[in-house]
């Protein structure tokens, strides 16, 4: 089985390039030169560089003991928490920008949920030097305003999407306008592996270095380096993809995305895609949605900022049609009793988002012999508001 | 002959063309708006099909469409409404929206449809060209529909000549780099632009829009093109408070006294 992007720039019948004629010559030029650029020595050097001394890679990978007894299994946790800026999306974002330099643009732009995003394009560009302006959703500035004030710090500007849910979705709309309105000078840094082609492929390389390392660091403390499950939490997919990536045609190893039930799959408000939604065409790729029979958007409800998305990379749609990967969920609920219960058993605050990969522990069956790993994809600083409110200290 | 074909054969100059948002500022305005339009002699019709997400649209017809949608439009029923449109109107109509809504109808029903009521072409701003030579040509052809495809000031020449190979209606000349309605006035970098199409030698005709809202914008480009498309100024005009008829009447007055 083929789990790469083919020439066209589809995943199976998932992806594609569906972009309005003003998008062309910028999707154009990155499709030709991406490639060339991100296996240029040049950029190799310098991405490889900058994740490690600036990043502070490679991150942990940590052998949870006592949630592993809890489990009665081996639970290792690829600790993502730890990079600078809190997420896996400064993977994404340093490879981006090295590559918005090489095609010589000046001004960047992207969208953000969580505000991890955001924080990790506001970061590298005030490295580079370079203009930020950062799109977020209304209701997310307000729940996220640590993230904001940050980005407000590192020189970016940070605008309110007010349109539609004003959260993900409509802060990906507004970037795709501002790219329309601004297509000489501007690049952008999309921070999952959304958007039309090559933007997922080019996302999930990005990220791949967290399943990279995954195999070398298992290997030098068990001995092997496949485990026989990898857990990650889905938004867009790009924390999955990146742990997912060099065990794709490893068919013994068990991949498990997790996605955002929110109050549950049978209410309203929920942003499980895959488990819910339908083929269809949304930000220029063609994946699961969540959608009307008229083919309008559904606007999703997460708890979590950075999954509340109704849609999915088209890497996932694949995936979960050809078998390979499974797709679980989690609720609000859920979430917040396993983000409690890794914090008090291991002394590690998870993001929202990650919560939502160990809060499917209770629910799969693991045996006493068997390797999960867990990729804990940012820490829950962003959070402390919310679990403050739900867990009353 | 398809009726697109049929008004740039009779006419060749000052052709205007009008976009609105179907079901907008009320559901069942729809269709009177098409038929004041036609009575104050507009060329064409644009009927807009609403969708949550439009991102190449700016906001006076995001916020057109989010209305219509509140108001409870959708495509089967903008194909209701449409239904006997050709007992009272013999004027080209184009149906414009995004992708998703049309794949979720059903492609080949979708077209079918557009035959029975009687629509001459269709704009979808995110149908590639490649996805449309490759998988919707052959539908679009059999229910005789054009095809009308965007060009910008970004467009290469090479994409320029295979969009007239593939266009059958006419092209439609986004008139700068932007979303709808964004930009006013007109630029000199803009009539660089309209004057290197055309001369440029397509073979298709060309209606010049986004950012058209006034008698010079249309002026303006009607020297480059053979028309022009008036959409945001035109929705802003719908949402005023004027009855029906006054809006549109008042409105197609200011833009071309001569139509
Ligand atoms: C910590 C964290 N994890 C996960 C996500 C979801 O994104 P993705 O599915 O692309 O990894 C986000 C997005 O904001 C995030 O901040």
């Amino acid at each position: 089985m083929d789990y790469q992007v083919n020439k066209k720039g589809y995943y199976g019948e998932f992806g594609g390039a569906y972009i309005p004629e003003m998008m062309v010559p910028n999707i154009e030029e990155l499709e030709n030169r991406y490639m060339e650029i991100i296996q240029s020595y040049d950029f190799k050097q310098e991405f490889v560089s900058l994740l490690k001394n600036y990043a502070g890679r490679p991150s942990p990978l940590y052998f949870a003991k006592r949630l592993s007894e809890k489990y009665q299994s081996n639970i290792f946790l690829k600790r993502e928490d730890l990079n600078h800026t809190g997420s896996h999306k400064i993977n994404n974002t340093i490879g981006q920008i090295l590559v918005a330099k090489k095609l010589g643009k000046t001004r960047i732009i992207a969208e953000t949920g969580a505000g991890q995003h955001g924080l990790a394009t506001a970061t590298v560009c005030a490295l580079m030097g370079l203009k930020c302006i950062v799109y977020m959703g209304a209701v997310d500035v307000e729940r996220q305003a640590p993230n904001v004030k940050k980005m407000r710090m590192l020189g970016a500007e940070v605008i309110s999407a007010v349109s539609g849910n004003q959260t993900l979705k409509d802060a990906t709309n507004e970037a795709m306008r501002d790219w329309i309105n601004n297509p000489i000078d501007t690049f952008y840094i999309i921070g999952s592996v959304v958007g039309p082609h090559p933007y997922p492929d080019m996302v999930a390389r990005f990220q791949s270095v967290i399943s990279e390392e995954m195999r070398w660091q298992l290997d030098e403390q068990v001995g092997r380096e496949n485990p026989d499950r990898i857990i990650a939490c889905v938004g867009g997919g790009s924390n999955a993809a990146g742990a997912f990536y060099h065990y794709l045609d490893q068919e013994g190893v068990e991949l498990i995305g997790v996605e955002a039930a929110g109050k549950g799959i049978d209410t309203s408000e929920t942003a499980a895609t895959i488990t819910l939604g339908t083929p269809g065409v949304l930000h220029s790729s063609r994946s699961f949605l969540m959608q009307t029979d008229d083919g309008q958007i559904i606007e999703p409800y997460s708890i979590s900022a950075g999954l509340d998305y109704p849609g999915i990379g088209p890497l996932h749609a694949h995936l979960f049609k050809t078998g390979r990967a499974k797709y679980l969920w989690a609720t609000d609920a859920e979430v917040l009793d396993a983000a409690l219960e890794l914090t008090q058993l291991e002394g590690i605050i998870p993001a929202l988002e990650s919560a939502h990969a160990l809060a499917v522990l209770p629910k799969i069956k693991l045996s006493p012999e068997e390797i999960t790993v867990i990729n804990i994809s940012g820490r829950g600083d962003k959070d402390m508001e919310t679990y403050l409110k739900h867990f009353g200290y | 002959m398809n009726r697109i074909n049929k008004l740039f054969q009779n006419k060749h100059e000052r052709i205007l063309s009008v976009y609105f948002t179907a079901g907008y500022p009320k559901l069942d305005d729809t269709v009177p708006v098409i038929q004041e339009l036609v009575k104050n002699g507009v060329d064409l019709i644009e009927i807009g099909m609403p969708f949550s997400d439009p991102v190449a649209d700016g906001p006076v017809i995001q916020g057109s469409s989010l209305v219509a949608l509140q108001n409870g439009m959708s495509v089967h029923k903008l194909f209701d409404q449409l239904k006997d449109i050709r007992q009272s109107v013999d004027i080209p109509l184009i149906l414009m929206g995004y992708i998703n809504p049309v794949i979720q109808f059903g492609v080949d029903a979708f077209c079918q449809k557009c035959r029975e009521v009687g629509i001459d072409g269709l704009i979808i701003p995110d149908l590639p060209l490649a996805v449309y030579e490759e998988e919707y040509k052959a539908i679009f052809e059999v229910n005789n529909l054009h095809n009308i495809f965007l060009i910008t000031p970004q467009t290469s020449d090479d994409r320029l000549r295979r969009i007239d190979e593939a266009s059958s209606g006419f092209i439609y000349m986004v008139s700068s780099n932007s979303t709808t309605g964004a930009k006013e006035g007109v630029t000199d970098f803009q009539n660089v632009y309209f004057e290197r199409i055309s001369k440029f030698g397509l073979k298709n005709p060309r209606l010049i829009g986004f950012g058209i809202s006034s008698a010079e914008t249309f002026r303006n480009a009607c020297n480059y093109a053979h028309g022009a498309i008036i959409g945001s100024a035109f929705v802003k005009a719908l949402g005023t408070d004027l009855p029906l008829n006054e809006k549109v009447s008042q409105f197609v007055k200011t833009i071309a006294t001569e139509v």
